[in-house]
């Protein structure tokens, strides 16, 4: 087992160590709910994507077994951190904040948490037709 | 040094979920809380791979995986809930 | 006749590529399976999905890719010394409004995406219309320079891969 390679995972997996605490730090030291939302996408991308990294070179270089299951991992991640941090911050909005503590939306129409679609008459005729 | 480094980066994700359980426990308000649920379930998966490592076996890929899908769907299941008082329409 | 059959070649492509990472082996037989499967799964699920989206230009795709990756691990180090020296008074958090000029769902969906994934800054809604994005930005001086950044950065690329 080669010396660097060593080092180059023991320095992924420190990575990863290091930023999945900063962002569960960020959790219980941040006063906003708001801004608390930014501290899990750091470890969700930079924390868990460091460990699967070193696991990726740990099994691939090390053991010689090349797997893709950590890149499906990562993508999955990837993927799905936005949705998820986008539906939190739209509950928090819908519950504690008010159309009025937010900017215009320099647009016609207001944001989608408290705004209906425009055009959406289908759905209103459907509402209208259950009733 | 894997042995060390991997020790260290279990011990950060460990007390990470310490962090994320005050934060469950605090919370003011419900977003926080799912935020804290979310980002346990980002830690465990860190945790699981860290121990596929330690044990030098891929079997907890599967697992890892599936707490990811789980995690998501209830995540997205409970702020729907709290946006709409209802999952499923 | 090809387009009923494959309603959309990237879809599948990447459903083909899954299942092989899933079954973690490249055989005869799992091609065939993962080649069925992306078949089967676009099609039935092509009345949720009718229009096609083009994607131009692969290499800017490319670019895009790779200006995040990198925006992301810079934007993390940014974000961790934030969280760690900064103290909570002086941390100036702010709400910024994009506006938006893409029109495609998906490239609005990728757009809000990267933002969210690049921390310091998290897409908190879409106005009504779909013609703006509600930003909000853990530390942001300038509110004026972070919208105009997201404009020129990503909001620029992806109007030349999507459209």
């Amino acid at each position: 087992m080669a010396l660097w390679l060593e080092i180059i995972v023991s320095v992924f997996l420190v990575i990863g160590g290091v930023f999945g605490i900063v962002g569960s730090f960020g959790l219980v030291k941040l006063r906003d709910s708001m801004q608390r939302l930014h501290a899990p996408t750091k470890a969700t991308t930079l924390g868990v994507g460091g460990v699967l990294i070193a696991s990726m070179i740990y099994f691939g270089a090390i053991k010689g077994t090349l797997s893709f299951h950590e890149l499906l991992i990562t993508l999955f991640l990837f993927l799905t951190a936005p949705i998820t941090a986008n539906f939190i911050a739209k509950s928090f909005m819908a519950r504690n904040m008010k159309p009025t503590d937010l900017p215009d939306t320099t647009r016609p129409y207001g944001w989608s948490v408290y705004d209906d679609p425009p055009g959406d008459t289908e759905m209103q005729e459907d509402a209208r037709l259950e009733d | 040094m894997i042995e060390y480094a991997l020790l260290f980066a279990m011990g950060c994700f460990g007390i990470g979920l310490l962090f994320n359980l005050w934060r469950i426990a605090r919370g003011p308000n419900p977003a926080d809380r799912i935020l804290s649920l979310d980002t346990m379930v980002i830690n465990v998966i860190a945790l699981l791979v860290l121990y596929g490592i330690f044990r030098e076996t891929q079997i907890y890929y599967e697992a890892a995986m599936l707490v990811a899908m789980v995690g998501f769907v209830s995540t997205v299941a409970y702020s729907r809930f709290i946006l709409r008082g209802d999952i499923i329409e | 006749m090809l387009k009923r059959l494959i309603p959309h070649p990237l879809v599948s492509l990447m459903l083909l590529i899954v299942w092989l990472g899933l079954v973690n082996k490249v055989t005869l037989g799992n091609v065939i399976l993962g080649g069925f499967l992306g078949l089967v799964v676009p099609a039935i699920t092509a009345p949720y999905w009718p229009n096609r989206p083009k994607v131009g230009r692969p290499l800017v795709a490319a670019e895009y890719v790779l200006i995040v990756l990198w925006d992301i691990i810079v934007a993390n180090v940014q974000v961790a010394l934030i969280i760690l020296f900064k103290p909570n008074k002086a941390i100036q958090s702010k709400w910024v409004t994009v506006p938006l000029e893409l029109t495609s769902p998906e490239a609005i969906t990728v757009l809000a995406g990267t933002i969210t994934l690049t921390p310091g800054t998290v897409t908190a809604a879409l106005s009504a219309d779909g013609g703006a994005l509600l930003v909000h930005c853990l530390h942001a001086e300038d509110e004026v320079a972070v919208r105009d950044e997201i404009k020129s950065r990503y909001e620029g690329r992806l109007k030349e891969i999507f459209q």
